[in-house]
């Protein structure tokens, strides 16, 4: 183990721990107004009139009439708007806001809004949508012949439902007025996309606009593209009545109201010849929601995986992203990975069943190579460590014992035991880092010779600051002690760009490792000093195109291997974990104990979206709204989990490390799959597979 | 409708003047602002509220002030003066435990309560102990860990 990979003390531990850390929901109140928003109750509709009841003195109701700027909030397209304008387009669309002094009297007074509506009819199923947000395809060698030439075709359909996540701190910000400025904290992942969109939607100079982020409870992409929009929310409330606006969700509107994970329809065409997959047409359909966020990206990240981890000649690659009237959908852990890797994992496994193969087996013969074309004709430029990381997760779980022995079983309870192996590409997706990111990360040191980092990267419990701030420490061979990093306002830090897509460490902590040695080389004693790193595109990488899908889409990958065993009552259809085990490279862990963390959370939330975690609407109106009715893993649901780390040290990463958070949440699923398939000795194709699906499997079995 | 309840807050004795039917999860961060104790669903699922009334580890968010007359009332500002607390901070530090730290105070509290019920708890029934409080972030390994470790490290506090 490298010395920079022994823990250290987490920076946020003290405050978290003993509670005096403060959150967006622990600042004092006095003086501010609460904020409420007036929500579509209707999935589609005109938008006819909005009848207000008398409002006392200091109530003031604020909508699209009050925006200053643009009534659009920029995200990636501007197509979200900040209240309705002439019609609503899901259940929860924003029509306006009630501010006041008093949090009660504005849920009284809202509960008077009467809204006219001219309702439309919605469309809720993606597969019978007829709009088209997104539209995306590649093609490799020539998939046409390997299914002219294939002894075998294979073809299948598969599905994934929607996944909440759930963090522990419900979205909220706070929002000030003054001096004509506009300054918003809160729970906010990524402060220069809010800054962005409230210049936008504002209409002020950027200097006049600034964001915070506050001591978060958990992001996981949920508080990525959201909070963009209820900033600029509470922004206009602000900016109209002069005074700070608060607005902290409750659980169940923070669960009806705001993004979740794409629910997915895929469809693969497989062909086969002499035992060895050939070819691949894949068609993938992504349910967007009302309005487009992060689905391009996602939709993208769904599309290069789809092929998953494997070497397949011919391919033809193809996806949409769809509207329907529903919340939109955006940003979670994985970012479009866990639906695809969940399709092609289970493809992967019933032909290796059909052709009588141990899916482990056949899908190590199919596995990448270092040197190989990627699926959109880039090349897996460093090792693939795939087999040799199978090889200790096959150990550790005892897998080829435990799979043959729990097949054909009879008795009340039955044993499965299920393996799968993905990879999350580190960054963003093609030349995103070079053309929009374009990160700057900056090293200031005062004169006592403490340094402080600055960067719009943010801590919501990932580690982030910790690693950080031993990137720097280790670097300029100075104690920890020395280094100094806050939660970033983008009035004082440059934009490094958003914490998103695994990439701060390896992006921004190597942004950072290099400003450190220059800062090292040029240090005056007494002196300030302020370095500067701007973000370089490694040279040996194979330019993306984006509108053929070809080139280098990541310049590096995360690899894990991950097995479960499962015992299920067939009588109560209950799912047992009896072990999990997964073996992770993220290449050089910063800190042992913080990517440890990483890879168990991950882990365990992946396992929620494979078996547990349902959440299901009726007409547009999300059901499982609540802790009690949308369950998550507990601590005594998944006990016997083990992490092992296997290190491929990536060389243009701060001392080796790559991208580590999704990389956790995108296996598990696949591999609780193949552990109920294993047990229930049947082929399965469709996540979330709880105890009712247990149940209605066996009655078709039995049939 | 306005009553005085007085009970015993973190070792002091506190009179609280108000309407019985509020919630003191309301009360505490509120009107006292003990922000320690956090609100995760106001339904007593997530128990990232959790305090300990006369013992027993409690949803602070299912709790009218109104049952609280007479009652001991540890909060986590109240939990962190003792040595107890030291032994679990110690031990969450060592692994990493805390992650975006929301459900956290309520974990050490729900870690508190058990060892005082248990100081030698087995894992099993560490993972019991925590179970009535949710975190969406650690999946839950370091925790136990943490837990089983300060029953070993701090052995007699409890």
């Amino acid at each position: 183990m490298k010395t920079i990979s022994k823990s250290v003390p987490k920076r946020d531990h003290a405050e978290k721990i003993s509670g005096s850390a403060v959150y967006v929901c622990d600042y004092p109140t006095e003086g501010m107004l609460f904020g409420r928003l007036l929500r579509s109750s209707v999935p589609k509709a005109n938008l006819l009139g909005v009848k207000l009841p008398a409002l006392p003195e200091g109530y003031i109701y604020i909508d699209k009439n009050d925006v200053p700027g643009t009534n659009e909030v920029w995200m990636i397209l501007k197509d979200t708007p900040v209240f309705a304008d002439k019609t609503v387009e899901h259940i929860g669309d924003p029509i306006g806001m009630l501010v006041g002094p008093d949090e009660r009297e504005v849920d009284r007074l809202l509960a008077k809004v009467e809204v006219e509506y001219e309702e439309l009819e919605p469309t809720f199923d993606a597969r019978q949508s007829s709009v088209v947000f997104f539209d995306y395809g590649y093609e490799k060698g020539d998939v046409d012949k390997a299914f002219e030439d294939a002894d075998k075709v294979y073809e299948e359909d598969f599905e994934t439902g929607l996944q909440e996540h759930l963090y522990l701190e419900t979205n909220g910000v706070i929002a000030h007025s003054k001096d004509g400025k506009i300054h918003v904290h809160g729970s906010i992942q990524c402060p220069y996309y809010v800054h962005k969109a409230l210049v936008h939607a504002l209409g002020m100079p950027r200097e006049d606009v600034s964001v915070a982020q506050d001591v978060m409870g958990g992001g996981f992409g949920g508080k990525e593209d959201y909070p963009s929009l209820l900033a600029c929310q509470a922004a206009v409330a602000a900016y109209k009545t002069g005074k700070s606006v608060r607005v902290v969700f409750g659980r169940e509107e923070d669960v009806e109201a705001t993004s979740k994970r794409h629910p997915s329809f895929c469809n693969y065409k497989v062909a086969v010849k002499d035992g060895h997959v050939t070819g691949m047409k894949i068609e993938v359909l992504y349910d967007a929601g009302a309005y487009t966020t992060m689905s391009p990206v996602v939709l993208q990240r769904g599309i290069i995986g789809a092929p998953g981890i494997y070497t397949i000649p011919h391919l033809k690659v193809h996806g949409q992203s769809r509207k329907t009237n529903t919340v939109p959908n955006g940003a979670f852990r994985g970012f479009g990975g866990p639906q695809t890797f969940f399709a092609i994992e289970m493809m992967m496994t019933h032909i290796a069943k059909d052709l009588g193969q141990d899916p482990v087996d056949f899908k190590l013969r199919h596995v990448a190579k270092q040197g190989d074309l990627t699926s959109t004709s880039g090349k897996h430029h460093f090792p693939v460590p795939i087999p040799a990381m199978m090889d200790a997760v096959v150990k550790a779980s005892d897998y080829y014992t435990k799979r043959a022995a729990y097949k054909n079983q009879t008795g009340r309870y039955r044993k499965g035991i299920g393996m799968a192996a993905v990879y999350h590409g580190a960054g963003f997706t093609g030349n995103g880092e070079r053309d929009i990111i374009k990160a700057v990360a900056q090293l200031r040191k005062d004169r006592e010779g403490n340094v402080e980092i600055l960067t719009a990267n943010t801590d919501m419990g990932q580690g982030l600051f910790t690693v950080f701030a031993k990137i720097v420490a280790e670097a300029l061979s100075l104690p920890l002690e020395r280094i100094i990093i806050t939660y970033p306002d983008t009035a004082r830090v440059p934009d490094s760009g958003p914490t998103v897509a695994s990439r701060s460490v390896m992006a921004v902590g190597e942004l950072l490792r290099r400003a450190a040695l220059r800062l090292k080389d040029e240090w005056v004693d007494g002196q300030e000093q302020l370095i500067e790193e701007r973000y370089k595109h490694p040279e040996w990488m194979i330019q993306f195109d984006l509108e053929t899908f070809q080139g280098d889409a990541y310049p590096t990958y995360s690899w894990t291997v991950n097995a479960v065993e499962v015992e299920i009552d067939t009588y109560t259809g209950n799912i047992g974990i009896v072990g999990a085990w997964g073996s992770f490279d993220v290449g050089t862990p910063i800190d042992e104990n913080i990517v440890i963390g990483q890879m168990e959370g991950g882990f365990v939330q992946s396992l929620g979206y494979g078996m547990m975690e349902k959440m299901t609407a009726e007409k547009g109106r999300i059901r499982n709204n609540k802790f009690s009715d949308y369950i998550i893993p507990s601590s005594v649901d998944f006990s016997n989990l083990q992490v092992m780390l296997h290190v491929e040290d990536y060389p243009e990463g701060p001392f080796g490390a790559k991208g580590a958070g999704e990389l956790p949440h995108v296996g598990g699923a696949p591999a609780v799959l193949d552990a109920i398939e294993n047990a229930l000795g049947v082929n399965l194709n469709k996540i979330p597979f709880v105890a009712e699906d247990v149940m209605n499997t066996l009655r078709e079995v039995s049939r | 409708m306005t009553q005085e309840i007085r009970f015993n807050l973190n070792g002091s004795d506190t009179v609280y003047t108000g309407n019985p039917a509020d919630r003191l999860l309301d009360v505490l961060r509120n009107e006292l602002r003990l922000t320690g104790t956090k609100c995760g669903c106001k339904e007593g699922e997530c128990g990232a509220c959790s305090v300990i009334i006369d013992g027993k580890l409690i949803n602070s968010c299912l709790v009218a002030m109104g049952s609280l007359e007479g009652a001991k009332v540890l909060t986590i500002e109240g939990c962190t003066k003792t040595p107890q607390f030291a032994a679990l901070d110690k031990a969450y530090e060592s692994v990493s435990a805390v992650q975006c730290g929301f459900c956290i105070p309520g974990m050490i509290m729900a870690s508190q309560c058990l060892l005082a019920n248990n100081p030698h708890p087995s894992e099993a029934e560490i993972r019991e102990g925590i179970s009535g409080n949710l975190c969406r972030c650690t999946g839950y390994n370091a925790i136990v860990k943490a837990v089983g470790t300060a029953a070993e490290e701090g052995n007699g506090l409890w």
